[in-house]
């Protein structure tokens, strides 16, 4: 029995072992250094671009930019002629590191974890710092992404993170930035949770699972925030009979308490407005995720100041008769009503890279350049509350810069130089070292 | 018998009623004045005029002239590039896969076809004009394909590609086993599950085909001496196969890994036929060279990767080794939602592999026309060929780039003005319907049935991939 689970976990681990194959960088954090980026043309984002300067960048941070910045003495220095630099980019809508293969090895899907309701599931947790996909994402000039759970009515927390380090804690920018909700689909074709087909509910009926739904949510946030004011009670009275502690409860209080941003993942109109409301009702500070629908209820987002953290400009419009390019266009309507919004791939790894085409199609579709690039920039990081530290190239903020020769969001430009936390990046990845193991083969 | 012959020749002038749709008048003359011509196979000619006569290329050069009546759209600042290609298609198909069997030669995607499916139009406003309608890939042999150009708003019958070869999908790897589905007590499992299995399938089913060609081939020689001579009872799974063997009919096959590359390579190098094209390949480029010297072509994604096993080693820059070891190679979509942009999907083998602009270009145009036999007609600007033309509001490899009209034998099949100056009356009409008395909910909460719709816009047939 023994030899048996011996073998057992043995072919586990070689299989382990061949998915993720290790990359010459992955043990080694860089180490911050001093650097001087120079005679480079700047795109803050924030402000207007500098068209020839200088960008310092140390312990971390970037120090100063302008057009005469003087450099440091002993810092490395990057010749920027002919290049720009652009902050690194942020997509707020993934499940980066949560996930390797999605069909087929189910052993690297953490996505999703049992059961309705889990608040207390933490993305940070699960993040594989060596997946393949953070090195083939961040060479495209994506240095942020929210990692978000899925699954369920209540998911989980999702995670900021910056995508270098050798370990979840290194690369944690906000560990716990947001609760993850779904809000539930009124499906009156009669669509069971989780996809199954039943038979086709009537309006009514669905109606009624859809608030028994909804329900559930609202009962536990309830309980949650009840559960918040015992614990302060006995804080302060230790007289009080002693709360008993519960690991569930326990996580939804920051965010019962709007002290922390609820994310609802919401792609129709209903489901926007329901989310909407909820969150009002409950007192949250609520962010979209999804909004393909977000143009038609644009008043109703701007008047209640919901920001939306868009996927799906690269979807199919859902209804037959929708114009060919509503969501394409989604973006700009949204700018036009001056709601809050970020764009974003909606993916779980692969295709994060991209994220600079989602950005240049809204461009295409109406949306001003300028715009275009602050949606993947400063807006995600102002959404995300972290617009302190990310989004634009300005003194104080972290040194997560990326240094091309053209326009980052066109796809036939190429990235020279990455930073990450004023670190330096090597430019490989899986599919690097691949193309070089194979491209002389004779 | 004089009445007899004036009867006849009466009735043979008048006009011949069949069951075809009328024959359409010839689409006005259209000049294209001063724009970029991206002619793929003649370089990039700046400050030119394309003429558009009677469905096809009929000049380009500087300061056309054309007749009167013509329409002539002013190109300055615009592309004009030829129509995209999209070499791996499932659009228009009310069903993709006859998965009950793992040889399923016999059935044709050709008797599937959905002329109302709302994407088709959705491509065209991406620029594409002609589409490779595949079987899905449930079968290591499955069916036959349909070459179509997408004459949305017209019957079947119009869409289909005059002379395009006809071809047959193969399928290798993940999906063929099955590989992705449970295993339940009680329910027997489809052969093959292994590729040692699907290899089987394949060599089996030549083998079969080889042995129907040879009594094809006896009954052939015989007849000619004795018209009498029995024909040997058809065989429509193997009829397909005998066309692959006599070099008639093409072979698309979907492979992932090397190992089936080779191991396809091998048996159609045993049997006697060529493999038209390698579809996906993803791992193409750790046997380019094999690829190269067989001469098939490949068929891929320009970046998907990761979503399976089989996908794991996949990298961008298969296009560039692969076009470097001298394959033809072409990106598709095998999807809706993707075939929209083929044109960025091109530019991507710029970005990773450095692929010249002439190069990156042929990805969408000339090498799929290559691959499907139609280069004859298609594929590039050149006087002659059919008038299947975009004219792009920037370059095409450009993010910001937008398409303004699409031609299709000189017709216009997608325009932007016209698609926006009808959504006022479209939108009255939807509102029109939703007050309709037979649109309302009922008082008792029934909801309105709806068609079941076919998912649109996934990987690979029949992926879902979870979204966050």
């Amino acid at each position: 029995m023994r030899v048996l689970v011996a073998i057992v976990l043995l072919a586990g681990s070689v299989v382990a072992q061949q998915i993720g194959n290790p990359t010459t960088q992955e043990g080694v954090t860089p180490p911050r250094g001093t650097f001087a980026i120079r005679n480079a043309r700047i795109v803050t984002v924030s402000g207007p671009d500098i068209e020839n300067g200088t960008v310092v960048i140390r312990d971390g941070k970037i120090e100063a930019v302008g057009a005469n910045v003087s450099v440091p003495a002993g810092a490395q220095t990057i010749d920027g002629r002919g290049l720009s630099v652009y902050p690194g980019m942020i997509d707020a809508g993934t499940n980066m590191g949560l996930v390797e293969v999605p069909q087929g090895a189910n052993g690297t899907v953490d996505t999703s974890e049992v059961g309705d309701l889990n608040p207390n599931a933490k993305a940070i947790i699960a993040v594989n710092p060596h997946s393949a996909h953070i090195p083939v994402t961040r060479v495209e000039g994506i240095t942020n992404t929210l990692t978000a759970p899925t699954g369920g009515l209540i998911s989980g927390q999702a995670a900021l993170i910056n995508l270098l380090g050798t370990a979840p804690k290194e690369m944690a920018v906000v560990p716990q930035l947001a609760l993850v909700i779904n809000y539930p689909r009124i499906t009156s074709a009669g669509e069971g949770f989780g996809g199954q087909r039943q038979q086709p509910a009537n309006l009514s009926e669905a109606l009624a699972a859809n608030e028994r739904q909804v329900e559930q949510i609202r009962k536990m946030l309830r309980d949650a925030e009840a559960y918040g004011r015992a614990q302060d009670a006995y804080a302060k009275d230790h007289s009080l009979p002693h709360p008993d502690h519960n690991v569930v409860l326990e996580s939804l209080v920051p965010y019962v308490r709007g002290e922390q941003p609820v994310i609802f993942r919401a792609e129709r109109e209903a489901e926007i407005r329901g989310a909407v409301k909820f969150a009002e009702d409950m007192k949250l500070k609520p962010i979209i995720l999804g909004g393909h629908d977000a143009w038609k209820v644009a008043s109703l987002l701007k008047q209640k100041n919901v920001p939306v953290i868009l996927t799906g400009v690269l979807t199919l419009p859902v209804r037959e008769d929708d114009d060919y390019d509503t969501l394409y266009a989604n973006p700009a309507k949204l700018q036009e009503a001056g709601v809050r919004f970020c764009i974003s791939t909606g993916d779980a790894g692969a295709e994060v890279r991209n994220l600079a085409q989602y950005a240049g199609m809204a461009s295409a579709f109406g949306l001003s350049k300028a715009d275009a690039l602050k949606a993947v920039t400063l807006y995600p990081a102002q959404i995300l509350n972290v617009a302190d530290r990310l989004g634009s190239i300005e003194a104080g903020k972290m040194a997560n810069l990326v240094i091309t020769d053209g326009d980052l969001l066109e796809i036939r430009t190429h990235i020279r130089y990455l930073l990450i936390d004023g670190r330096p990046v090597v430019l490989t990845s899986r599919h690097t070292e691949l193309n070089d193991s194979f491209k002389n083969r004779k | 018998m004089k009445r007899l012959i004036v009867f006849l020749l009466t009735i043979s002038t008048l006009p011949v009623i069949s069951g075809r749709a009328q024959q359409r008048l010839a689409p006005p003359e259209t000049l294209i004045r001063n724009a970029t011509v991206l002619t793929i196979t003649h370089g990039t000619l700046q400050n030119t005029d394309v003429l558009l006569r009677n469905g096809k290329i009929a000049a380009i050069g500087k300061n056309l002239q054309a007749s009167a009546n013509a329409r002539i759209i002013d190109g300055t600042g615009k592309f004009v590039m030829p129509g995209i290609i999209d070499c791996h298609s499932h659009s228009m198909l009310d069903t993709i896969n006859e998965g009950t069997l793992a040889v399923t030669s016999m059935v044709h995607t050709q008797d599937v076809l959905n002329t109302t499916d709302v994407d088709l139009y959705r491509e065209l406003a991406g620029g594409v004009t002609t589409l490779n309608l595949l079987h899905g890939s449930a079968n290591p042999i499955g069916g036959l394909n349909t070459v179509v150009k997408i004459k949305y708003g017209r019957p079947a019958s119009e869409f289909l590609f005059p002379g395009a070869m006809p071809g047959i999908k193969f399928a290798l790897g993940e999906n063929v086993k099955q590989s992705s589905r449970p295993n339940l007590p009680g329910v027997p499992r489809r052969y093959p599950n292994t590729r040692m299995g699907v290899e089987e399938v394949i060599r089996d089913a030549f083998t079969r085909a080889r042995d129907y060609k040879r009594t094809l081939d006896e009954y052939r020689a015989a007849v000619k001496n004795d018209k009498n001579a029995i024909p040997p009872r058809r065989d429509l799974q193997l009829e397909p196969l005998v066309e692959i063997l006599e070099g008639k009919r093409y072979v698309h096959a979907h492979s992932y890994v090397a190992s089936e590359i080779l191991m396809l390579i091998n048996i159609a190098d045993e049997f006697g036929f060529k493999i038209k094209t390698f579809q996906h390949v993803l791992e193409g480029y750790k046997v380019a060279k094999e690829i190269a010297a067989h001469g098939a072509g490949a068929s891929i994604f320009a970046d998907s990767w990761g979503y399976k096993i089989e996908a794991y080693d996949a990298i961008p820059y298969n296009a560039a080794i692969m076009t470097r070891a001298g394959v033809v190679v072409s990106m598709n979509s095998d999807s809706d939602e993707r075939a929209r942009r083929l044109n960025i999907e091109a530019a991507k083998a710029m970005h990773w592999g450095d692929l010249t602009e002439e190069q990156a270009l042929k990805l969408v145009t000339l090498n799929p026309a290559i691959q499907l036999g139609i280069q004859d007609r298609v594929g590039s600007l050149e006087v002659g060929k059919d008038a299947d033309v975009v004219i792009w509001n920037a370059h095409p490899f450009s993010v910001y780039a937008r398409v303004d009209t699409t031609f299709i034998d000189g017709e216009v099949f997608f325009d932007r003005q016209q698609d926006l100056a009808r959504r006022p009356e479209l939108a009255k009409e939807r509102a029109a319907l939703e007050q309709a008395e037979p649109n309302r909910p009922a008082t008792r909460g029934q909801s309105p049935q709806t068609p079941r719709r076919r998912p649109s816009g996934h990987e690979d047939d029949d992926i879902e991939v979870e979204k966050p």
